[in-house]
């Protein structure tokens, strides 16, 4: 049985264009993009044409684009670049919300050595603009700020935040892995220096991601070997997943402001109805700016774990921000960060949507969701059901 | 995704004896909503039998707390006050077909839970001011239950605490603590070991000599990255072989003699250690 796929915000599936469009560099053109001969150099070419698709989806130049591993490796790749270009400035600002990609590098960091200063958010996810301004001087090397949080979708005020920052000449960094596709991203109206996409998260395959840097910024790359992505990325490019990754920003960009439209609306329906029909749900989130396709649900008085598992019977995936899904023993950053009440964060579902999800899935979901709730409830000694 | 049991998520999926017995003979509750996981447990006892009619749970928590919480109702009913007692985590885990090692302090919960209702039934209520003082502050766990799980479990190393009991899994902070705990217990628990130095036969002498190094000496090293391998045993001379961090450790020639002194100590007082 084909799942609901409400975890998009964690990975999508490869669009079939994508897939048709990558499969024969896999199967028949696996020769190095690097060669004299056709056979190989060809390739080359068609990389250049990805790398063109990837800029216009983010109205970048195609120069000033560098393909990665992944979007961890572009994140990492861009505070390393500016810590290593600057080595004279010792702070570093990021918020408490971030990605691990971001947040435990500046961890990693802070033990080498460094001042780092983590911006609070208040309890809709908005970022603390006071605090970013007291902490910026003279040692800041670079800010780093996503453009969107993978875990409720607020949307960061990245080109106040660029502005800012712009005037003093500090290097400005947005991890856009989740907008990227989802909402428009314009690098010419955006004073930002460095930008990470990752590819599985706008329905290319994993092991592809890119990173956006402004001609001009400093630059030091973090993969040190052959000269491929001009020196500044070594290593044997991943030709087919380059090439998916250009198709699937080209279909992005085809389909953004229809299917914005489209996630809001499934979006919604499934919001609106959860809140009718649950009793003690609220949202996590600033739900006047936020990514249309994601809802950060709180279930008070019930496990997460133990709602997505009850989901996982009718084949439906989500995700939840609860200690016992998030690998370690403590909930959701994010959340807490935001200061939600324990009772809440360890109920808290996320469903993530994409262009593939219908109406009749989100249907599913308000059929079965209320029931669960309902039921754990009465095994929960908070329950008051 | 962890790896749950058939029979862990049977039980998840249609838990057995969910509620509250009314009236209820014995009250235990342990956890809370902040630490992720909770358990209150309600027991009927029969007054002459000291036997425990009844048992049901209210759990907070994953699957795996909630299939903890239903497993032990199911063990302890029909059990008398001190068979109930004697149940051990592991028996939890065992009745559910295994539990993910780090799930293993769900198992713990529920013992703890059982112990909790059997003290209130016997009113034997810790004032909360007589409570010791707290190891991990994120997740409120004591020395006391550190040092108990530990040697129930003959858990030897900080994780496997985290696994058992969440202490450490918060901020970090007292994993110190919990290191220099577990360096004590294993260090004071060696003397208790056989330290009765009878007349062994060559066959005894062997065992003891494989289960000492099996089950004291390895885990400390291990705990460090080393490890030995036990080679030889030929009358008072024992073979070992430096494995891991050990090889290249500047300190073996010590790691050789502690291990010499404590086997001289706990089995022969002529034992030489040589490295083969």
């Amino acid at each position: 049985m084909k799942p609901i796929y409400f975890d998009n915000n964690a990975t999508t599936p490869i669009a079939p264009e994508v897939l048709d469009e990558m499969l024969p560099y896999l199967r028949d053109f696996y020769g190095n993009p690097s060669s004299m001969h056709t056979f190989g150099g060809q390739l080359h070419r068609k990389i250049e044409d990805a790398r063109a698709k990837v800029a216009e989806l983010i109205g970048a130049d195609p120069e000033e684009i560098i393909f990665t591993s992944c979007g961890t490796e572009s994140d990492n790749t861009a505070l390393m670049s500016a810590v290593e270009s600057y080595p004279h400035k010792r702070h570093v600002i990021t918020t408490r919300v971030e990605h691990p990609a971001v947040l435990n590098f500046c961890k990693h960091l802070l033990k080498k050595g460094y001042r780092i200063t983590f911006i609070s958010v208040d309890n809709s996810g908005r970022l603390d603009m006071d605090a970013f301004l007291k902490a910026i001087d003279d040692d800041t090397a670079v800010v780093s700020v996503m453009y969107a949080n993978n875990e409720t979708g607020v949307i960061f005020p990245i080109p106040a935040i660029g502005g800012i920052l712009r005037e003093r000449n500090i290097l400005f960094h947005t991890d856009a892995v989740q907008a990227a596709g989802k909402i428009p991203v314009n690098v010419k109206d955006l004073p930002v220096d460095m930008l990470s996409i990752s590819g599985h998260k706008l329905h290319a395959p994993k092991g592809v991601g890119a990173l956006y840097v402004r001609k001009g910024a400093r630059f030091y790359p973090y993969i040190i070997g052959g000269h491929q992505e001009r020196g500044r990325r070594a290593g044997t490019e991943n030709t087919a997943s380059i090439i998916a990754l250009g198709k699937s920003c080209e279909s992005a960009r085809e389909h953004l402001d229809k299917e914005a439209d489209y996630l809001k609306r499934l979006r919604d329906r499934l919001e609106g109805a959860l809140l009718k029909l649950c009793p003690d749900a609220q949202i996590n989130g600033d739900v006047k700016n936020r990514l249309p396709n994601t809802a950060n649900i709180s279930f008070n008085y019930v496990e997460g774990e133990a709602i997505l598992l009850r989901l996982d019977e009718y084949n439906i995936c989500a995700s939840s921000g609860s200690a016992c899904t998030s690998g370690s023993l403590e909930p959701s950053h994010v959340l807490r960060a935001m200061g939600i009440p324990y009772t809440a964060i360890h109920g808290s579902i996320r469903f993530s949507l994409s262009r593939y999800n219908t109406e009749d899935e989100v249907d599913k979901v308000i059929e079965v969701m209320p029931e669960i709730i309902r039921e754990l409830r009465t095994l929960s000694p908070y329950g008051k059901g | 995704m962890w790896e749950y049991t058939k029979k862990l998520k049977d039980l998840f999926l249609h838990p057995k004896n969910v509620g509250e017995i009314e009236n209820p003979d014995a009250v235990g509750e342990v956890g809370s909503i902040i630490c992720g996981d909770a358990l209150r447990l309600t027991l009927k006892v029969d007054k002459d039998t000291n036997r425990i009619i009844d048992a049901k749970f209210q759990t907070f928590g994953c699957a795996s707390a909630i299939a903890s919480s239903s497993a032990l109702t199911e063990i302890i009913k029909g059990k008398t006050l001190d068979e109930a007692l004697e149940v051990t985590n592991q028996d939890i885990a065992e009745y559910l077909g295994g539990l993910p090692k780090e799930k293993m302090h769900c198992s713990v919960m529920g013992r703890e839970a059982m112990e909790a209702a059997i003290a209130d039934y016997k009113g034997e209520i810790t004032p909360p001011e007589e409570k010791e003082k707290l190891v991990c502050q994120c997740f409120e766990v004591t020395e006391e239950k550190i040092r108990r799980v530990a040697i129930e479990n003959h858990l030897t190393t900080v994780e496997e605490i985290t696994n058992y009991t969440k202490a450490g899994g918060g901020c970090g902070s007292c994993i110190p603590q919990i290191e220099e705990i577990l360096k004590d217990i294993w260090h004071i628990k060696m003397p208790e070991m056989p330290a009765v130095k009878k007349k062994l036969t060559n066959l005894q002498k062997i065992a003891l000599i494989q289960d000492i190094i099996e089950k004291e000496i390895r885990p400390r090293l291990q705990a460090d990255g080393g490890d030995i391998e036990l080679i030889d045993i030929d009358g008072n001379t024992v073979v070992i072989a430096m494995r891991a961090m050990c090889v290249e450790c500047p300190m073996g020639g010590v790691t050789v003699n502690n291990i010499q002194e404590k086997l001289r100590e706990l089995v022969d007082e002529n034992i030489v250690v040589e490295t083969g």
